[in-house]
């Protein structure tokens, strides 16, 4: 069981690279699918079922395919070279980014050594579980996000008209 | 048993891959796609420490994370159409001012 973590964890990091560095924009997507996709695995793994699936459906399913309709609807081709680009972030942004590898590192190495045990017993994680969890402790929240839904969906359609 | 420190290392190193993409990239739809990466190295962290604890509750908060990145990218797509229509572009240095 634990190959499998190492195996998708590499797909992902790999998959993660390939989202940054590709140059085409329908490339990156299509590496991100594969990101979202290892961790629904990994998920998996770590007894959080109806997150796995609800990150292939809703993540991978519905969000990508957005994703890959704007590429395609506008055309998005191969990213040519910038008349004006901002030199500082490129300079100061990738030393900063290594310096937070390292200081985090530096941090789980201090508080759980290098094979800190992640275990518990898995609890029942089921929908049913989580359903119940959902409509008791966390109804609010869940009012609130219907209606960030709403609010979205008005805003979308209103931003995407012909003429703003 | 997968060790804690092993899916948070795994964690931020997508999520500085992410920001990396975030700073380098320069169209606009691979910058949302990085932090859609972002969110999802952060997903990952929560449900580690729910089963670290253990608990669901890690579990329902990247449930609501899902759904305000569903959101998100509904809404981040339609300006980035938007955009498109009205300057003709995607490059993210064209996009310097907030008034058209």
């Amino acid at each position: 069981m634990e190959i499998l973590f190492y195996i998708f964890g590499v797909v992902a990091i790999v998959a993660a690279l390939s989202v940054v560095f590709q140059r085409t924009p329908v490339y990156s997507a299509l590496s991100l699918i594969v990101v979202l996709a290892a961790l629904a695995v990994i998920y998996l793994l770590l007894g959080a079922p109806f997150i796995a699936m609800v990150q292939v459906i809703v993540y991978a399913g519905a969000i990508m395919v957005l994703f890959v309709l704007v590429i395609m609807l506008l055309n998005a081709g191969h990213e040519g070279p910038s008349a004006h680009r901002a030199k500082f972030a490129r300079w100061v942004g990738p030393p900063l980014l290594l310096a937070f590898l390292v200081e985090f590192g530096v941090i789980v190495w201090k508080q759980y050594g290098l094979t800190g045990a992640a275990s518990a017993p898995a609890l029942d994680a089921s929908p049913a579980a989580i359903g119940r969890l959902l409509f008791k402790s966390y109804i609010l929240p869940f009012e609130v996000t219907s209606i960030l839904i709403l609010v979205a969906v008005l805003g979308a359609v209103v931003l995407a008209k012909k003429q703003l | 048993m997968i060790p804690l420190s092993h899916i948070l290392l795994l964690s931020v190193i997508l999520f500085t891959l992410g920001a990396a993409g975030f700073i380098i990239r320069r169209n606009v739809i691979t910058v949302f796609m990085c932090i859609e990466l972002m969110l999802n190295a952060v997903n990952l962290a929560f449900i580690a420490f729910a089963r670290r604890l253990p608990g669901l509750d890690g579990q329902l908060f990247v449930f609501f994370v899902i759904v305000v990145a569903a959101a998100e990218a509904a809404v981040g797509l339609a300006i980035i159409v938007a955009l498109y229509r009205n300057r003709n572009s995607l490059a993210i240095d064209d996009v310097d001012s907030m008034k058209l």
